[in-house]
């Protein structure tokens, strides 16, 4: 099913869609061809659609309660948790929100990974993507600064510090970024300011990153170049509009979950204690979603050392599309790829765990391997793989991919042998 | 168009195991289990026992106020629903009780009023530095949010209710330090706060250490969450409702992909494709053809 082009019918709307082609994007974003075999795990962009907006929305309320000021910001929190009605409902969400938001990212961003998504010609939808993470790390750095409580602050203090370890510049700047000699006053507010900016920002960015996407369209989990006049796609509406609402409401069925039974499990107990400058909290730990960065901070011995090994993580997926040489995009064809794709799970996984444990002992150890693993899987393992795996052969189209699967020859063969009751090995 | 229920399986099965990852993460290794009993609030249907928290409010009243505030907690709260659920007259009547600081008046001058309903809490002592200075230096916390601040919540308040102990031999401990079994490192600048017989429950209760420890637990896990009842009801609503509708959803899904393409395999297309081409040559009935 092929996009038909937008012809509009009465007289008004042609003189509008002329002027302003609203009708002809909107028909676009309907009629847009998707291809048929996306699966569950394709789902998840317009799940996180919906977290960004449900975000935005309950942190608009939220900000008509909250207080920015060091002496009023952990009372205001109370205030909303207690006396404005459901208060501690918008809260919840909000607060939650941001771990199951991640959570979407990180299935979004593996499943590129898995799947080639990030390879010509998608590099730019991969880069724009990068960019709303960071800004989604940065967004949810400052607002987990915003209730005031002993993570908040003893958080804001280790992260603005690793500003110091700049050479020359880094005192001056840590400085700059408190607006002051120490967190106060000035660093609560400036954080408040931006934390309410950059959401705006990340919105205008998801909208590159789907006009980025609609260029060359979707890739899928065979990975290969699909054709869009044929009836391997099919139309966005209705048919995965209804998908993504089906995958949607499942996931708002565990969201919910975490929101009305374990609404504060997935936080810190000591954020409710107020923020202290005076007394340190036994084991400062970020949330969850930041933990594997935190723990290839610390593996670093040197304070700089840490923090260029911390930010290279992040910057090195951006250099992704050209370090993966391999011209197959989907792991089910590459034999080699698809293991160490789960290494590579298993290696943030862990580093997320070490993140959350004190940096000592077998923990420092650990964190020391999975952080070097992390650097050589991307920086030595994919190029040279792509030059020497022997992918398996790929499908003529999405169409029959079954027939192409690697193995399948085989199977078939012993089935046949099994009819026919001849040796395997004999059968032609 | 069939969905393989395989994949959605495979697919949830990663989606717990990804979520379950944080949990993990932050759970310490604990030296020590808590004490366990059987919180009523605990569990989708959670609610809390009234009568526990009106005793737990006596207990509070009588042993803990007089170095811990609960400043976040109004007068008012003590008469709403899922709370002690005390009568209004008698949360005015506990309100009256206290006296308040109000002002200035008309004349420039604060003056001292009996507390209202819309009053916060009394605090025993008016800032930080007086609480210290009154209590040796340590300072005893707001118990507003305790049991959401503390590792372990509940269990942990009840055990160190619980935990005070004798002096392991070969530990030396200051004056004004005591052994306690369940707080961290061990060592604890407040007394054994609550003893058997302390409080006398007007209900008539027998005041053991375990039932005041468990009354004031309750309460304090009130006050950390006073919608906690509402919340639980909610939640079971809301996730009955999308129960409900995923099954509408999946269902239209199912029906409006059914629309798209026919059920035939490509075997079965190319072979129709053949059977037609040698139909035509032969100028059979496809029906006919074998």
């Amino acid at each position: 099913m092929s996009e038909i082009k937008y012809i509009p019918k009465s007289k008004l709307a042609k003189w509008f869609d002329k002027r302003l082609p609203l009708l002809t994007l909107s028909h676009h974003l309907t009629e847009y061809p998707t291809p048929k075999n996306l699966n569950y795990w394709w789902t998840f962009g317009g799940i996180l659609t919906f977290c960004l907006i449900t975000q935005i929305v309950t942190g608009l309320v939220l900000a008509m309660h909250y207080v920015a000021h060091v002496d009023h910001a952990f009372e205001s929190i109370e205030h909303i948790m207690r006396d404005v009605n459901y208060g501690w409902l918008i809260r919840y969400v909000h607060a939650n929100g941001a771990s199951m938001f991640f959570l979407a990212v990180y299935i979004h961003i593996f499943r590129s990974l898995f799947y080639g998504s990030y390879k010509s010609p998608r590099e730019v939808i991969w880069i724009i993507g990068l960019f709303i993470y960071i800004l989604m790390m940065a967004t949810a750095f400052m607002g987990y600064v915003l209730p005031w409580g002993q993570m908040s602050f003893w958080g804001a203090t280790v992260i603005t510090n690793l500003f110091s370890a700049i050479p020359f510049v880094g005192e001056s700047i840590t400085t700059w970024l408190w607006g002051g000699y120490s967190i106060g006053n000035p660093t609560l507010n400036r954080f408040y300011s931006l934390h309410y900016l950059l959401p705006f920002l990340t919105f205008g960015l998801v909208i590159l990153h789907i006009w980025a996407l609609h260029v060359p369209g979707n890739n899928n989990p065979v990975g290969i170049d699909i054709k869009k006049n044929s009836n391997e796609t099919m139309p966005f509406h209705p048919y995965m509009v209804m998908k993504d609402l089906f995958a949607l409401l499942l996931f708002v069925t565990v969201f919910l979950w975490f929101v009305f039974f374990a609404p504060n499990v997935l936080g810190h107990p000591d954020n409710y204690i107020e923020a202290n400058p005076l007394v340190t909290p036994a084991h400062i730990v970020p949330e969850w979603y930041l933990l594997p960065f935190y723990a290839i901070l610390r593996a670093v011995p040197s304070k700089l050392g840490g923090v260029i090994f911390m930010f290279s993580a992040i910057f090195i997926l951006m250099l992704l599309p050209w370090l993966d040489t391999s011209k197959v995009r989907s792991a089910i064809f590459r034999p080699i790829y698809k293991k160490l794709f789960w290494i590579l799970v298993f290696t943030v996984i862990l580093l997320g765990y070490l993140g959350a444990k004190p940096p000592e002992g077998i923990y420092l150890i650990l964190s020391r391997l999975a952080t070097a693993y992390y650097f050589i899987h991307f920086l030595i393992l994919l190029p040279i793989l792509g030059r020497y795996e022997k992918t398996d052969p790929l499908p003529m189209s999405i169409s029959d991919p079954v027939l192409n699967k690697p193995g399948i020859l085989d199977k078939v063969k012993k089935a046949a042998s099994k009819y026919e009751g001849e040796n395997v090995g004999s059968f032609k | 168009m069939l969905v393989h229920l395989n994949n959605i399986k495979n697919f949830f099965i990663i989606i717990i195991f990804l979520s379950a990852v944080p949990f993990s993460a932050y759970s310490e290794e604990k030296k020590l289990d808590f004490l366990k009993t059987d919180w009523s609030f605990n569990g989708i249907f959670g609610t809390f026992d009234r009568a526990s928290l009106q005793r737990g409010y006596q207990v509070y009243q009588e042993v803990c106020s007089g170095c811990h505030s609960v400043q976040h907690l109004s007068y008012r709260n003590l008469s709403e629903k899922g709370g002690p659920e005390f009568s209004v007259e008698e949360a005015k009547a506990i309100a009256s009780q206290f006296e308040v600081e109000d002002g200035p008046n008309s004349e420039g001058e604060m003056f001292i009023r009996p507390g209202r309903l819309s009053d916060k809490f009394v605090k025993p002592y008016p800032n930080v530095q007086a609480t210290t200075a009154a209590n040796d230096g340590a300072y005893p916390p707001d118990m507003s949010v305790l049991a959401k601040a503390r590792a372990g919540g509940a269990d942990y308040i009840y055990s160190l209710l619980l935990g005070y102990d004798e002096v392991p031999e070969g530990l030396q401990l200051d004056d004004g330090v005591y052994y306690n079994k369940y707080m961290p490192g061990n060592k604890i600048k407040m007394s054994e706060p609550i003893s058997e017989g302390i409080v006398e429950y007007s209900d008539g209760t027998k005041s053991t250490k375990e039932q005041i420890a468990k009354d004031v637990t309750t309460f304090l896990v009130w006050s950390s969450e006073p919608h906690l009842e509402n919340q639980h009801r909610m939640g079971f609503k809301a996730i009955i409702y999308l129960i409900i509708l995923i099954i509408l959803v999946y269902m239209s899904k199912q029906k409006v992909w059914s629309r798209f393409g026919s059920k035939m395999t490509k075997e079965e297309e190319t072979f129709d494709k053949v059977e037609r081409a040698v139909t035509e040559y032969e100028g059979e009935d496809p029906k006919t053809f074998k």
